[in-house]
């Protein structure tokens, strides 16, 4: 007989242990669903997990997009952890993307070491400033934060179709819906010869230690964890409520405007429609899966972004649509909320016959 | 100018018909909102609605198995969101948004040999009125018959929601869980219940798009509609009949974009199509501000996780 009972408190090491369990599922339930479209599983999940890392050009992409998934997640924890749901930081990544390539574009055809940083700034002013409208709405207009921030974010990609096509398009480029090329000095530095990976993953891992200090060694750290466990608590305890929400939105709308400049001003080099692949709602699995955890969002970004890179292998070799990227990272984050079920509840396996006998 | 009365008939026409997919999404995401759960999944589902109505029709070429299949479609899709928010308790937000994620990747995958298959013609109804009579006749006449059952969804689901007792139940359940539970009512069984008509419906609203509105398999076909829906229902303040006002408005802004490039007006059609989330945004603002608005036919629960001891 299987007896259910609530725990009364999450035992820690199942709290980061689910996440793998979560990992090893999902891989199974991609190789059956390989097997089921007539491929030979084994091969396909190689195709998709070891083949796209088993070079250098490989590894460079895998953290090329591991970089915005991590920054995004870093900035939704702050939200997720005080219970604020911001789900729009694909808006806030193209905002931030906006206006950061506006002031790139601004120098397009001048060079100085001054306009990177000046980019990146705006981008993250950007992003944050689009993320502060659901914030704000959520503070004094009772509103409610999932679905302003999600209505934004379709509101930000038809700014950005708009910007492309219209105003700021290449006037030499032919009517395509792009911008210019941005300067050199518009563009993130290479770590390497020959591979993309740029000095975007500092950004990325200095978010990674702020976080960790801010969240785990400051009051404001203290408010956010009380405030997301409790609110009654927080109220009590006399924490301005109000600011804590704007302030966790600017962090994380400042994280996707970082993100995005990232992306624009590293691989791509200009504005055009398809700035992201999604990196924004992809980006709250990556949150989920690394526990909310500084640390753990390094590891989950890399799991994800191996989703992005085995879709496009997959589809190189197999001719599979690339979309079969989301389909794993659906299950990872279906597997990881299920799993969570163990650590609110104990699942006893009981012998009815012992326990028979003792009454 | 052809702006003549027979044109803007036609014109009411073809804005009905392309807001039946938002009604019907929208109509079944009410249903399931109205008992307490948000599901994100609209756009997930209704996309294998699509591509499973498309395929049974090209597999069995039988029009009615494969709008009965994208309903069932939706229907076991949404149970993956019913057993994990209602049996395991998972969160309504990260759940829906799993099930957006994976629709759209496994609406790919499953579709992939179905790309560039030309559709069937779907039969419509009374299309000789539709030509005879002026004005009235592309209005009223010559469409599929889900385009009637989607402007009649609207009205029976207000009838429900109103009038029968099972409306009441699952009014209650949204409102206050704990107290309909305590009267009796399994809770996670309506929950249920209404998470899978939900998902049918926005299987059916996936299917009218690839096997009537543009009959064809494209992938990612639904174009976000599924969150213009979800927009939708709040636009309506969770009231069916709103739901079919917003519905022809939202599905006429996206006909008028087409109309103004034609005709050859300044205003950019971004700004046109960001209208319905904008006014999403303005008419939630609205409501919230008035507590007493919002609590009329906000359902209190929405999105809050029910747990009953046992």
């Amino acid at each position: 007989m299987i007896k259910i009972e609530k725990r009364n408190d999450v035992p820690m090491a199942l709290y980061f242990f689910t996440p793998f369990i979560a990992i090893i599922l999902t891989i199974l339930g991609g190789g059956i669903i390989f097997y089921i479209l007539g491929f030979n599983p084994i091969e396909a999940l190689k195709f998709y997990f070891i083949t796209p890392i088993s070079n250098l050009y490989g590894l460079s992409e895998l953290l090329l997009k591991a970089t915005p998934l991590c920054l995004i997640a870093i900035g939704l924890s702050f939200c997720f952890k005080s219970n604020n749901w911001n789900i729009g930081a694909e808006g806030q990544l193209t905002f931030g993307a906006i206006v950061g390539g506006g002031v790139a574009l601004l120098f397009y055809n001048q060079e100085g070491f001054y306009i990177l940083p000046l980019v990146i700034l705006a981008g993250a002013i950007g992003g944050m400033f689009f993320a502060l409208i659901p914030a704000i709405l959520k503070t004094y207009f009772n509103t409610n934060e999932i679905l302003v921030s999600l209505m934004l974010v379709y509101v930000s990609k038809l700014l950005l179709d708009y910007l492309v096509v219209g105003p700021w398009s290449n006037p030499e480029g032919f009517n395509f819906p792009e911008t210019r090329q941005f300067s050199d000095s518009s563009r993130m530095p290479l770590l390497f010869e020959g591979l993309r990976i740029h000095a975007g993953i500092f950004l990325a891992l200095g978010a990674v230690m702020l976080s960790w200090f801010i969240l785990y060694k400051t009051y404001l750290g203290f408010q956010i964890k009380v405030s997301g466990l409790s609110l009654k608590t927080a109220k009590y305890a006399g924490f301005k409520g109000k600011t804590m929400i704007l302030v966790v939105f600017m962090i994380s709308g400042a994280c996707a405007g970082l993100a995005g400049v990232g992306e624009i001003t590293g691989p791509i080099g200009q504005l055009h429609r398809m700035i992201s692949p999604d990196y924004g709602f992809t980006a709250i699995i990556v949150a989920f899966l690394g526990r909310l955890n500084p640390f753990g969002i390094i590891f989950a970004s890399l799991v994800v972004a191996l989703t992005y890179l085995g879709a496009e292998t997959a589809q190189i070799f197999l001719q599979i649509p690339k979309y079969t990227g989301q389909v794993f990272q659906g299950m990872i984050l279906f597997f990881l909320l299920a799993s969570d079920y163990l650590l609110f509840f104990k699942v006893k396996i009981l012998n009815l016959k012992k326990n028979e006998l003792r009454h | 100018m052809s702006l003549d009365i027979s044109f803007i008939g036609i014109l009411i026409g073809s804005i009905m018909a392309s807001s039946v997919p938002l009604i019907l999404a929208a109509s079944g995401e009410l249903i399931t909102e109205r008992s307490g759960v948000l599901n994100l999944g609209v756009e997930g589902m209704m996309i294998i609605g699509a591509i499973s109505g498309f395929a049974l029709m090209v597999i069995t070429d039988n029009l009615f198995i494969a709008i009965v299949g994208s309903m069932l479609s939706g229907v076991i899709i949404s149970l993956i969101f019913g057993f994990l928010t209602q049996s395991l308790l998972t969160n309504h937000v990260a759940t829906g948004l799993a099930l957006t994620i994976f629709g759209i990747g496994l609406s790919a995958m499953l579709g992939k040999n179905f790309v560039g298959i030309p559709g069937k013609e779907f039969p419509i109804l009374f299309s000789s009125l539709r030509e005879s009579i002026p004005f009235f006749g592309p209005i009223l006449f010559g469409h599929s018959i889900v385009l009637y059952f989607a402007f009649a969804l609207p009205f029976l689901t207000n009838y429900f929601l109103k009038k029968t007792k099972l409306g009441l139940v699952v009014r209650a359940v949204g409102d206050s869980p704990v107290s309909a539970s305590n009267q009796g009512i399994n809770v996670i069984l309506v929950r249920y219940c209404c998470i899978l008509y939900g998902g049918a419906m926005c299987g059916l609203a996936g299917a009218y798009l690839s096997l009537i509105y543009t009959p064809q398999w494209i992938e990612n076909m639904t174009a976000g509609r599924g969150w213009i829906a979800l927009a939708l229902v709040v636009f309506a303040t969770w009231s069916p009949i709103k739901v079919l006002i917003g519905a022809l408005i939202f599905g006429g802004i996206t006909i008028l974009q087409l109309h103004m490039q034609a005709i050859g007006f300044r205003i950019p059609v971004q700004f046109l199509s960001a209208l319905p989330y904008l006014m999403t945004i303005i008419v939630l603002v609205v409501i919230s501000r008035d507590s007493r608005k919002i609590k009329l036919n906000t359902p209190t629960s929405l999105g809050r996780i029910f747990y009953k001891e046992k």
